[in-house]
């Protein structure tokens, strides 16, 4: 066997390595190690992703075309893990409360168990190693979601994620049999060859997407979302938001464009309708929430719709564009979510309206999140502006006038709903406003992080630059 | 190093030293000290171009740079100004200016106000600088977004609902204008971002520029009060602080009619000399609707929010109608309403600050208790009419005649229509004026209000001297300007 092939894996390698320490480290760490655990988690992802960073520029594939690698997954993955690492940072206050400090090590061993994963499953060359990917990314994530297990509303979140996850993974299943039945091949490499479009095809087809749909939360297989995430702890709630959508949607593309690339027609017209769905349902349903988590769980799904528009073209700068897209979103939801988690650990408010006021006793934190806010909204001069109006371009360059247009007009309704709350923080008077605080230094770490990509990541071509370098097309 | 890029710079420079300031009379020096390095750097600007003109350069922008920021998009930061920039640099500069002196004495939260006040400016100086497709496009966008919270914030009335309703209205146009700028780039081969370069290229096919031609024009007619899309304007006015206000009417709008002839018009000339018709006849109900609406109103900063509709309304009419002398008017006419409207709500702001009240029924005798302010603002009234002596009196004057040198019936009988809206404008002038300024004085509380204090004063002369300076000498602009709309006209006549 040659061993050069694990070369290609560096990234699953590196990942494992890293989990391996962490789990030895909570065995023998003692009751003073402990404290240091957030500490050891975000070095060892930074190292991790330095170690990755730059990608080797040859692609191939590893065990008989089993596992893929191009320089384009590097980037993803150094993406999700870097939002991975904000998310630790993020979820170190929640995780010095008296009720989950002595699971510190499991909530990092989780939630990497879940970021390898994903990475099986954007790096998989065959519908089997997808699928474990899928699950391996599934179900550590169930647990994650009920890791308040003395919480009702975190453990039913959990019971319904598990329940929805299995019944989509199900449906993936059943899709896949029918795609072998058809083309006697699970291999992406093969697959293309035997596809026509015909009936049993689009099945297959059709209940591949609905099992991955169910993963980026698209309508109408978003029934889950908004319950979940209001349900589970906020760190969890912006990995599943971020991390988790992230990695599914860049493999719908690639599934999309390497596996079904025969059926562009047949699927076009149908990620086209659910680009529609999606967008104006996710801002409609946004617009009427009150817990900010439901709020950004809406606002996500909506999101979610636009990253879609980079797939419909299946282009060079559709990917691009869309893993900009996935890492401009990323920055922006992740600060929203540390606000909102660090403001629900000091002071329990969790509501929009408890928002009202908050410029005049936490003036960073709500600037912060204005920042954040006209990001997702696509506000120029940051780097959602920059990500939307690509992503835009994607579709038109393929002739989507009148999707792009629809998008566009959607924009002005996520603009409304972004804007309550804006003012809520600026423009409402409160009697009780949330009270001054300083948060810790993790947190204000993690938000300078968020900052500085909300303000940079736009202004400076380069990082659109690098990615587009390594995009492909069909 | 390029001139240009100061004026976006100056601006960020501001931001960040306000951002650091720490009391108020910090963010007072910073304000002053900014905005007059403006004036004077468009001073120079000014300038500059015309000694240029003069020794014969003959580019069609001058001052050009390129800085290249997405290659594989072709998008850069294109640097570049002509005549019509150039004017419309130096009125925002004035406004900025006069804008700081008007809000001199605001004490909510100083500090964030004028933040994002530059952050406003910043976005108007860029969007008239840059000649790219992109760029133009995010300054236009950064120069919308501030203006939610600044009305929302430090505004009056029904500040709340006039806000998003602003910002959503020109929010959604400019969705429209991003459709119409994408179909531009991909209908021209995608190669290029640049205006001039498109301009050049000139391949758009019809189809798609009668597909384009209204979603840019609309996406920018909505913010130059084309109706029906002018509703956000009388609500935002009204809501809006007043040196907001003075920035929103006497600029802002201006970025609509400017947008309309840079990119919708000389762009895509055929469907613009195809569709013209349409959007004349509604230019021409804005002008005379905008007028007619302001007889109605009772309220000061109603009245002046309608008549900046019509005569907004009036530049589009005149860029569309495209010929020299009606483009320059148009132009001429987007300097004098900016001075304008700019003085009449800098002293609606100062007199509502010392009555407390804009209702025209309740001031009467105002010339008796502040006669400085009376005075200027008896000036704007007959400079908003026409008067010859002032800027409205040249502006109006030759967007009319360019307009009647059209030979057709069509052209012809819809500026008659138009020309009529100087008679109604007399109509509200005079009525305001004499209801509230003269006469005498009903509400003795009135007997005790002071005139205005230097800062205010500085502002108000400031405004005056340009509206006389424009109307007495409007030679050189007309020049200046005349020679830059050539181009542009030319192109359209051509095709």
């Amino acid at each position: 066997m040659d061993y050069s092939q694990f070369l290609y894996m560096k990234e699953e390698v590196s990942l494992v390595g890293v989990i391996a320490i962490l789990f030895l480290y909570d065995l023998i760490a003692g009751e003073k190690g402990r404290k240091y655990f957030s500490l050891i988690t975000c070095l060892l992802l930074g190292g991790h992703i330095i170690y990755n960073f730059l990608p080797t520029s040859t692609s191939g594939a590893v065990f008989g075309g089993m596992y893929y690698y191009t320089p384009m997954m590097t980037i993803i993955k150094s993406i999700l893990t870097f939002g991975t690492l904000i998310v630790v940072m993020q979820a170190d206050t929640w995780l010095r409360r008296e009720d989950t400090k002595f699971k510190q090590g499991e909530f990092y061993v989780l939630l990497l168990s879940t970021l390898l994963g994903m990475f099986f499953m954007i790096a998989s060359g065959h519908f089997l190693m997808f699928f474990i990917g899928l699950e391996m990314a599934s179900i550590p994530m169930a647990t994650l979601i009920a890791f308040d297990k003395y919480k009702h509303d975190s453990a039913e979140a959990g019971g319904k994620y598990i329940l929805t996850a299995m019944f989509s993974s199900a449906l993936l299943l059943f899709g896949l049999s029918l795609l072998y039945g058809a083309c006697g091949t699970l291999y992406f490499d093969d697959i293309p060859a035997t596809l026509d479009g015909n009936l049993m095809q689009m099945a297959a087809f059709v209940f591949f997407l609905a099992g991955i749909g169910f993963k980026i939360s698209i309508v109408p297989f978003h029934l889950w979302t908004a319950d979940v995430y209001q349900g589970a702890p906020t760190s969890v709630t912006s990995f599943l938001s971020v991390v988790s959508k992230g990695s599914a949607v860049f493999v719908l593309l690639t599934i999309l464009m390497k596996v079904f690339a025969p059926m562009v027609q047949e699927w076009q017209i149908i990620i086209y309708g659910l680009i529609v769905v999606t967008i104006t349902i996710g801002n409609l349903f946004a617009i009427r929430q009150k817990n900010i988590k439901r709020f950004l769980a809406f606002s996500s799904i909506s999101q979610a719709g636009y990253i879609l528009l980079g797939v419909i073209g299946g282009t060079q700068l559709g990917m691009s564009s869309l893993v900009y897209y996935v890492l401009v979103y990323m920055v922006a939801n992740l600060a929203i979510f540390g606000v909102v988690s660090i403001i629900e650990q000091r002071t329990g408010m969790i509501n929009i309206e408890d928002y009202n006021g908050l410029y005049l006793t936490n003036p960073k934190l709500s600037f912060l999140t204005t920042l954040a806010l006209f990001s997702l909204a696509g506000i120029p001069p940051f780097a959602g502006f920059f990500s939307k109006f690509f992503v835009f371009m994607a579709a038109f360059e393929k002739g989507f006038y009148v999707l792009v247009i629809i998008a566009l007009l959607n924009t002005i309704i996520s603009l409304y709903y972004y804007l309550l709350l804006v003012k809520a923080m600026y423009i409402n008077k409160s009697d009780s406003p949330i009270e001054s605080f300083k948060s810790d230094c993790y947190t204000r770490t993690s938000l300078v992080i968020c900052l500085i990509g909300i303000v940079c990541l736009g202004l400076a071509g380069v990082v659109y630059e690098t990615i587009s370098l390594f995009g492909y097309g069909m | 190093m390029n001139l240009l890029l100061l004026f976006v710079l100056i601006p960020i420079l501001m931001i960040f030293c306000l951002w650091i300031s720490r009391n108020i009379n910090q963010v007072r020096g910073v304000m002053v000290a900014g905005s007059t390095a403006l004036l004077i750097l468009s001073g120079v600007l000014t300038y500059l171009y015309l000694g240029a003109r003069a020794d014969g350069d003959t580019a069609e922008m001058l001052f050009r740079s390129d800085w290249t920021w997405y290659s594989s998009l072709n998008i850069k930061l294109s640097l570049g100004v002509d005549g019509i920039s150039v004017a419309m640099l130096l009125l925002s500069s004035v406004i900025v200016f006069t804008g700081t002196f008007a809000s001199w004495k605001l004490k909510d939260q100083t500090k964030d106000f004028f933040l994002w006040f530059c952050l406003l400016s910043l976005g108007v100086f860029g969007f008239f600088i840059t000649i790219d497709l992109f760029t133009m496009f995010m300054f236009y966008e950064i120069a919308l977004i501030p203006m939610y919270l600044l009305i929302g914030h430090w505004g009056s009335g029904r500040k709340e609902y006039s806000a998003m309703k602003l910002t959503l209205m020109l929010m959604g146009a400019s969705a429209l204008l991003l459709a119409g700028i994408l179909g531009i780039y991909f209908s021209s081969g995608a190669t290029t971002m640049n205006i001039l370069e498109i301009a050049q290229l000139h391949n758009i096919p019809m189809n798609a520029q009668l597909l384009f031609f209204p979603l840019t024009f609309v996406g920018f007619g909505v913010l130059g009060a084309l109706f029906p899309f002018h509703t956000w304007s009388p609500d935002g006015h009204a809501s809006a602080p007043t040196a907001v206000s003075m920035l929103h009417a006497g600029v802002l709008m201006k970025l609509g009619g400017y947008g309309c002839f840079r990119i919708a018009m000389y762009l895509m000339p055929e469907a613009a000399n195809e569709l013209g018709w349409i959007f004349l006849i509604l230019t021409t109900i804005s002008v005379v609707y905008g007028a007619y609406s302001a007889i109605v109103q009772t309220d000061l900063k109603y009245i002046n929010a309608y008549s900046s509709v019509s005569h907004c309304g009036l530049v589009l009419f005149a860029i569309l109608m495209t010929n020299q002398t009606a483009t320059t008017g148009a132009v001429i006419q987007m300097l004098s309403h900016g001075l304008m409207t700019a003085l009449f709500f800098a002293l609606i702001g100062m007199i509502y600050g010392r009555t407390h009240t804009r209702d025209i029924r309740e001031l009467a005798g105002l010339m008796k208790v502040m006669p400085f302010l009376s005075v200027c603002y008896v000036i704007a009234g007959l400079a908003n009419l026409g008067l010859p002596g002032f800027s409205g009196f040249v502006a109006e004057m030759t967007i009319f005649v360019g307009s009647f040198e059209h030979v057709d019936l069509f052209h012809r009988v819809i500026t008659i229509i138009a020309t009529s809206s100087i008679v109604i404008t007399a109509v509200y002038i005079l009525r305001l004026v004499g209801r509230s300024i003269y006469g005498e004085v009903k509400n003795p509380e009135f007997l005790k209000l002071k005139d205005a204090t230097w800062d205010e004063r500085v502002s108000v002369i400031v405004l005056v001297i340009s509206i006389a300076a424009l109307g007495i000498l409007p030679l050189w602009m007309n020049n200046m300007i005349g020679d830059s709309v050539l181009p542009i006209v030319n192109t359209l006549v051509s095709r």
